[in-house]
């Protein structure tokens, strides 16, 4: 990809001291590209805000450092970084009217006035706003001033936009609509988006790449289709979408093939690297959708066998829950519909079907 | 109306409503009507002959011809304690603003106890609080002996019963009137627009012109009008720092009601008094109309 704009060098920030300190990041890398949309997700306390109030500058890092184009950016104050944020609760000035807010950072910067306000009817177009000009921000509804503060954000034309779930105060559907929005207006802005957020399907559907954090760490950086296809952590696999775990024994073959013995003997080849040192108790995970049922009559020796214990039908697919034995449980959803000839019963015996590309052995 | 009086709210209010009827409502007709009254030779008034000649003497006199002349005297009365009032609403402000700025940036234990500090001063007795005053302020006194300690050669601070020593009293019994009003609007204050400000690039010094000063102005014109109209009626403080020497509106209408025993003139000037700051409150409730709801 293109040039590193921001770039976290073993990041870590701590709140208080004594009993009451809280480590909010440790020990967190990761390179941020140009022109990315970027998105931070996990779980509520996990520190997405902190990072992102360091690159911004409203914190201080207690290790480490951030950089900005390969420059560190330690001291400066928030009002010399060409970084600007949409906060969460949007924080418009209440005392001016949109327009105003709207030029208030290219006020700041000395930007005259008639060039001011062209910059902010071009945003005010931008945002789809165009009449709102006049009116004061307790005039606008949720989502209009979600959009003033995203121009309002925009208009100093920064090299790095910071969004700290901007979209939770929204309800479902403004939501999805101000998410392609938020898309539409980084792809023509060209602006590097740093977005937050702990709702996962809004992470994998509007960026380009996501790091997902738990408690102070970030545990994985990758693509969307990455992050859901080949997580790397049972957090991971388990926070992002509907995942089965199953534990066994990682046994190797000798010949470099490695494969997962499950407690009740059955095995699972694995096509996946397995680091060398690996070996003992592994966890794999493997999403229910990729996986298939057959008639037991069917199945052969590659193929996992267990009884049928549930079975809810969603009618666009259809989930079972197979028991594989020794408490090991898979679900496996199926579609309905064309050529699915998918229709077991309770108590039934089945084989399943898995590519061995979808199994993931997890870290720890 | 019967509707208001058959609510049992009306009489959970009522009492409220007939002590204040009464109590500010009576004297205040009575004194009007006193204004215009012809005075009695010896204090008091002629009850039932009226007379506009409290109100004519507030701007003119009589000379030996009978015929009616020009006479400041008692403008200038009031020139100059509306100007001692302006100047110690300043000086409260100026005080007064930081000091209030300060305590809201302080964690919320310590706020209540810096709030409660600033309100001490109230549960002294005013006069035993100017008596003070007169003792840090006169020649030899506590700041003059301070100053000439140090080495400063004060050869007498002569600051006891000037205008300064007034407005240095004032200040410092109606401070607490401007930090209180501007703390609460500053305390409300959302800190994330202060953020948003250094965001888009306002340093320290414009985050507080354009974004702070703007969303306290309210609680700085509450603060401000809580000062100047208290200073403006102001009695005991001139009497004492002023040494009698500097009359206010206050000194000059008790005067009429005892010394000069000119009860309608005494009660003429409350009532120019009263509708001075009618209007400036007019003017300012107006100004503060226009702003933006939220702020206000
Ligand atoms: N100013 C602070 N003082 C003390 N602890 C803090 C402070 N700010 C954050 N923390 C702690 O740091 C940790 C990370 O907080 P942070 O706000 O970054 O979480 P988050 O990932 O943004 O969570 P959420 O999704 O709920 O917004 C939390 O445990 C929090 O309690
Ligand atoms: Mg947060």
């Amino acid at each position: 990809m293109s040039e590193v704009v921001i770039s976290a060098k073993s990041v870590g920030k701590t709140f208080g001291s004594g009993v009451d300190k809280v480590t909010a990041l440790d020990d967190v890398s990761v390179d941020i590209f140009q022109n990315e949309f970027f998105t931070m997700l996990g779980p509520s306390g996990c520190g997405k805000t902190t990072l992102l109030r360091l690159i911004g500058g409203f914190e201080q890092a207690t290790s480490g450092q951030i950089l900005l184009e390969g420059k560190a950016l330690n001291d400066l104050p928030p009002y010399k970084r060409p970084i600007n944020t949409v906060f969460q609760s949007y924080a418009l000035f209440p005392h001016l009217t949109v327009r105003q807010n709207i030029t208030f950072g290219l006020e700041m910067q000395g930007i005259a006035r008639k060039q001011a306000d062209d910059r902010a009817e071009e945003m005010l177009e931008l945002v789809r706003l165009a009449q709102y000009g006049d009116r004061v921000p307790s005039q606008l509804s949720g989502g209009q001033q979600q959009r003033i503060a995203l121009a309002r954000a925009l208009a100093p034309a920064p090299k790095v936009l910071l969004l700290d779930e901007p979209l939770s105060a929204l309800d479902l559907k403004l939501r999805k609509e101000m998410q392609v929005e938020l898309k539409r207006l980084q792809t023509e802005t060209g602006i590097t988006f740093v977005f937050v957020t702990h709702d996962q399907e809004e992470a994998l559907a509007m960026s380009d790449r996501i790091a997902v954090m738990k408690s102070g760490e970030i545990l994985q950086v990758g693509a969307p289709r990455e992050i859901y296809e080949a997580p790397t952590h049972r957090f991971v696999a388990d926070f992002i979408g509907d995942s089965n775990f199953l534990v066994g024994n990682l046994v190797d073959d000798g010949a470099g093939k490695h494969a997962i013995k499950l407690g009740g003997g059955q095995v699972i080849e694995l096509t996946q690297e397995v680091s060398g040192q690996r070996s003992g108790e592994v966890t794999v995970s493997v999403r229910p959708e990729r996986l298939g049922l057959v008639a037991e009559s069917k199945a052969n020796a590659n193929h996992l066998v267990g009884t049928v214990s549930t079975v809810i039908y969603f009618g666009t697919d259809t989930t079972y829950q197979i028991d594989l034995g020794n408490d090991a449980l898979l679900t496996v959803r199926m579609q309905n519909g064309s050529g699915a000839k998918a229709d077991f019963a309770q108590g039934e015996r089945v084989g399943i079907t898995m590519s061995p590309d979808s199994i993931r052995v997890l870290a720890d | 109306m019967g509707n208001i009086i058959r609510s049992k709210r009306f009489w959970l209010v009522a009492p409220a409503v007939v002590y204040i009827g009464f109590f500010m409502a009576v004297p205040l007709l009575q004194m009007a009507y006193v204004s215009m009254l012809e005075r009695g030779d010896y204090g008091g008034v002629n009850w039932g002959v009226f007379s506009m000649d409290a109100y004519i003497s507030f701007i003119f006199e009589r000379d030996l011809m009978d015929n009616l002349v020009v006479n400041t005297d008692y403008l200038q009365i009031f020139a100059r304690s509306f100007g001692l009032s302006a100047m110690t609403t300043v000086f409260a402000l100026l005080l007064g603003f930081p000091t209030a700025f300060y305590i809201s940036t302080q964690p919320q234990s310590r706020r209540n106890f810096l709030i409660f500090l600033v309100t001490i001063p109230f549960w002294t007795n005013i006069l035993v609080r100017n008596y003070a005053w007169m003792l840090l302020l006169r020649n030899g006194g506590l700041i003059d002996g301070a100053l000439n300690w140090m080495g400063i050669e004060t050869g007498g601070l002569d600051v006891l019963y000037t205008p300064y020593a007034v407005s240095i009293g004032l200040t410092y019994t109606y401070l607490p009137f401007m930090v209180l009003p501007i703390y609460a609007s500053l305390e409300k204050l959302d800190h994330r627009l202060v953020e948003a400000a250094f965001d888009l690039g306002a340093d320290k010094r414009r985050a507080m012109t354009r974004v702070i000063l703007p969303l306290a102005a309210p609680g700085i014109a509450a603060g401000c009008i809580l000062v100047f109209i208290p200073c403006l009626g102001a009695y005991v403080t001139p009497e004492l720092l002023g040494g009698g020497k500097f009359m206010m509106i206050a000194n000059l209408i008790g005067s009429q009601f005892g010394a000069a025993r000119n009860w309608p003139l005494g009660a003429g000037l409350g009532f120019v008094l009263l509708a001075l700051v009618l209007i400036s409150m007019m003017v300012y409730s107006f100004k503060f109309k226009s702003l933006p709801e939220e702020s206000r």
